[in-house]
């Protein structure tokens, strides 16, 4: 089949952006939205044009470097499911196909369809991990973990900072990112006795890189490709208002956000 | 060149914490007086720079990625194994140490796979500690279960993501000492070269993937930990991104490189679609624990999987091996879907594929067992294929994986250039020539948090750093090199891009280098590989320029050393005159078509030294002995 896609394309974050359309014949339906725009760069390229950048490395879905708007919708219209895994068979022959990168002020671009995501980092290099150096470990079986709370662990662990939940919030809030985060090492015995300081520290960092507020929209949700629940928004409040009550003047000082002013 | 692997002496259970006790330490105050550089941030290299960071070291840690959290090593899906034994069902450290070193077809150190083993079980609690969610029992106690081969169950797991769990442990360790102040972080940077002073591997020069600008970083000592080279076949599960580049460079430094031609080919992938097709889906191993592989008895046969009855299947791997069934290691069952798509009895529309049914252990287990524990690899496979493997099998076919070869380091995991470290997959150290599932993630976290912090201090607390300026004659010669390499490849202007060549290139490593080889096909690959890099020199096309993100460029830099190592990995095969694990060579069979070792001749490391990318290379070799597991040809019958 045939299909046109109208990208995005802006040299940098200073230069003046545009949409570009590019029809693209061959497509076939089990080819990956990636491979798609493969297929074109090479064609780009041979004609002495400036391919089209976009993050993309595992191509499985897990690492969280792929991801743009489709359509106006955070990795396109299938659920679950990140740029690099969804296929072609989900669009029809002659469709206009729109491509355009995450936006939003913490993610400043860089080039056509690649945002600088690096206030995600920021948000877990606040908090996100449970303090315990290497060698410091007791027995792994030690201290029993029920299979619930591995299991509600797990589900928000799951996050691959893709970064679609901010793309697809109205406000640009980063809250999904960062309570799953809040909520994978909080359930766990282990990283609850750091849970009121990560909150604090986590939200922190969150409002300083300039992303929104949360409305609870739940937008995120459904963007997101591996499905991380909205309970965790209520969780990272939750522990946020208990740690600011316990220990509101021991708020600690944010990292540096990646856009300045923000 | 005579190599010192540095094998303590002594019993082999008590190797590692005598040489940890023979070791030099560094004193806590002086520690942050040495700096360190740490290359890549998947499982070893964010491990190994939370670890040393946690030491006092000044550490960097650079990445090509926009953050350290999407190293490749976040794709793993089956799981670890450990030497816990929680399940009571014979697992011991000796166990787990002998089932690698039979796995690994008797091509792997005793020493380091026995430390390996020894290490297995203080992973475990260190990731736990860190709140990895592995998977639990309703009791709370870890869950565990078999993979890829073996008969205990050792092996313990995140879902399906087990790999991404352990990073995102080790990512968030390292995030922590980046908050500390002792370990900067510098993403979206690639290696270019290896700064080698006075004999000493003293920093490294990078190039910035979004500005373009060059940068020197001189260090104490330099830790590699860039991953496999999977890649030069193109087509791989590896990640897009993921190279040789860094172990090249190092390579041409006069870093040995050893036994590239063991890579390893897993035989449960999802087939090739077409021609634009990027790169290859692993679906775990673990499906092999539940499900049946088949294919038709009679050749070609195109019926629907569900009209080819039961008494026309072939069920070849519990017919042939009737012991280990499905369960076989990797190499026996790639190699096995090959011969018979190769005799034209595969299936799916190229023909390239066999059957992984799922249809008994779902009416054995019911089908909310098989969500449950294969849930989002089903998920994946559908997306992927448009098909549903809860009602029709899918289809799996062998892709390259995994390399067991990489830089040649001694006990320390010091290469043969002092102060360059090589941990996790760029190293050969472990595996032999086959690897076994659930033991990649278990060996880049053992050489990154427990093996790494010893070595390092007894290297720096030996050894003298005089400070080199940026403007010392090896510093500036490795600029140059480095510019003027980019420049060529953006001066070429040819007609092809650079991925047409990579596809190529990889076509001829895969038909010739890859599940089966042999003497003539590996002379004509070593030709073909050297026509195609003169083509590559005078006929690539790399769009754009240098001082902005091109990824066209990145891609030209690293398929250059693809066909340098492409032609080592033939030359190290042609060599290699008998078969073992991923090396299989058809002159070297048994009766039944099992690989035939040659241990009076070939019981030893390939090490090969660069001499020029028109030089023979130079082999020295490093003698295995084997004192605690008795070669004997492998047999899972």
């Amino acid at each position: 089949m045939r299909v046109t896609l109208k990208i995005w394309r802006q040299k940098s974050s200073s230069d003046k952006g545009q949409f570009v359309k590019y029809a693209v014949d061959d497509v076939d339906g089990e080819m990956s939205m990636l491979e798609c725009l493969d297929v074109l760069n090479e064609s780009l390229i041979l004609r002495g044009d400036v391919p089209v950048a976009f993050e993309h490395d595992c191509r499985e879905g897990i690492c969280g470097s792929c991801g743009f708007v489709i359509n106006g919708v955070a990795h396109g219209p299938e659920r679950a499911t990140t740029a690099c895994q969804l296929t072609m068979r989900h669009f029809k022959d002659g469709d206009e196909i729109t491509l355009e990168p995450w936006r939003a002020k913490a993610f400043p671009l860089v080039k056509d369809l690649v945002v600088n995501r690096r206030a995600l980092d920021h948000i877990i290099e606040a908090g996100g991990y449970i303090s315990v150096g290497t060698g410091q470990a007791p027995e792994a079986n030690g201290l029993p973990i029920g299979k619930e709370i591995a299991d509600k662990s797990m589900d928000a662990a799951a996050c691959i900072g893709c970064g679609a939940c901010v793309a697809a919030c109205p406000n640009a809030a980063a809250a999904l990112f960062t309570g799953a985060k809040i909520t994978h090492l909080g359930v766990l015995p282990q990283g609850e006795t750091e849970k009121h300081r990560r909150a604090l520290a986590m939200v922190a960092q969150m409002n300083a890189e300039g992303f929104g507020n949360c409305t609870n929209i739940g937008e995120c949700t459904g963007a997101c490709p591996k499905e991380i629940p909205l309970d965790v928004i209520a969780r990272m409040n939750r522990d946020y208002l208990c740690g600011s009550i316990q220990r509101r003047d021991d708020l600690p000082a944010p990292i540096p956000p990646v856009v300045e002013g923000a | 060149m005579k190599l010192d692997a540095k094998i303590p002496s002594g019993p082999i259970e008590e190797a590692w914490s005598k040489a940890c006790f023979d070791m030099k330490l560094v004193n806590p105050a002086n520690k942050r007086k040495h700096s360190i550089l740490v290359v890549g941030s998947g499982l070893a290299g964010s491990s190994a720079a939370a670890s040393l960071g946690e030491l006092g070291y000044q550490v960097k840690c650079f990445c090509f990625q926009d953050t350290p959290r999407r190293a490749h090593s976040i794709a793993a899906q089956g799981g670890i194994n450990a030497a816990k034994n929680y399940p009571n069902d014979g697992e011991s450290v000796f166990r787990l140490f002998y089932d690698t070193v039979k796995g690994g077809d008797f091509r792997a150190r005793e020493a380091n796979v026995y430390r390996l083993a020894q290490n297995s079980t203080k992973i475990i609690d260190q990731c736990v500690a860190q709140g990895v969610p592995f998977a639990r029992e309703y009791g709370g106690s870890l869950a565990n279960r078999s993979f890829g081969g073996a008969q205990v169950s050792r092996t313990f797991y995140a879902r399906g993501q087990t790999g991404q769990q352990l990073l995102l442990g080790a990512y968030q360790a390292l995030e922590r000492q980046i908050h500390a102040g002792t370990v900067k972080m510098i993403a979206k940077t690639e290696m270019q070269d290896l700064i080698v002073v006075d004999g000493q591997a003293r920093g490294i020069v990078t190039r910035h993937l979004i500005t373009g600008e060059y940068n020197v970083h001189i260090a104490d000592a330099v830790i590699l930990a860039t991953g496999g080279y999977g890649n030069v076949f193109y087509l791989s599960t590896n990640a897009k991104g993921s190279n040789a580049t860094a172990i090249w460079r190092a390579h041409r430094r006069g870093a040995l490189f050893a036994n590239p031609c063991f890579t390893q080919i897993h035989p449960t992938c999802i087939p090739v679609s077409g021609d634009y097709q990027s790169k290859l889906t692993l679906m775990s191993e673990s499906l092999r624990n539940d499900g049946r592989i088949w294919l038709p008895k009679k050749k070609g046969d195109a019926r629907p999987p569900d009209q080819i009855p039961e008494d026309e299947r072939d069920y070849y791997l519990e017919r042939r091996y009737p012991s280990f069934g499905n369960l076989v290691p990797r190499d026996v069952a790639s190699r096995n879907a090959k011969t018979l798509c190769d005799e034209g009895y595969g299936v799916g529309k190229t023909g390239l594929g066999v059957y992984l049914d799922f249809s008994e252990a779902i009416k054995r287990l019911g089908e909310k067992t098989i969500r449950e524990r294969y849930g989002n690899l089903f998920d994946m496979y559908q997306r992927i294929t448009d098909e549903d493997p809860y009602k029709v099998p899918m289809r799996i076919f062998p892709a390259v994986h995994y390399t067991m070869g990489g830089l040649w380091v001694d006990y320390e995991l010091q290469s043969t250039i002092p102060g360059l470290f090589v941990l996790g997959e760029a190293n050969f150290s472990d595996h032999g020539a086959n690897r076994l599932g659930a033991s990649a993630l278990m060996q880049g976290l053992s050489d990154g948090y427990f093996i790494i912090p010893n070595t390092i201090s007894h290297y720096l607390a030996t050894q003298k750093f005089p400070k080199v300026e940026d403007s010392n004659p090896a510093v500036q010669e490795a600029v140059t090199t480095v510019k003027a390499r980019i420049d060529t490849l953006l001066s070429i202007k040819g007609k092809r891009t650079v991925d047409s060549f990579h596809r190529e290139l990889g076509k001829i490593v895969w038909d010739y280098c890859g599940m089966a080889r042999t003497a003539p096909g590996l002379e004509l690959a070593i030709g073909k590989i050297r026509e195609l890099r003169q083509e590559y020199w005078k006929n690539v096309t790399v769009p754009g320029s240098g001082d902005d993100l091109n990824e066209s460029l990145e891609k030209a830099g690293r398929v250059s050393d693809f066909f340098e190592l492409a032609e080592l990995m033939c030359i190290d095969a042609l060599h290699r005159n008998e078969s073992c694990g991923g090396h299989f060579r058809e002159e070297y069979q048994t009766q039944d078509g099992e690989a035939q070792r040659d241990d009076e001749h070939f019981s030893y490391v390939a090490a090969w030294g660069y001499t020029g990318p028109d030089s023979a290379p130079e082999l020295t070799k490093e003698p295995l002995e084997f004192h605690y597991v008795h070669p004997s040809q492998r047999s899972y019958k």
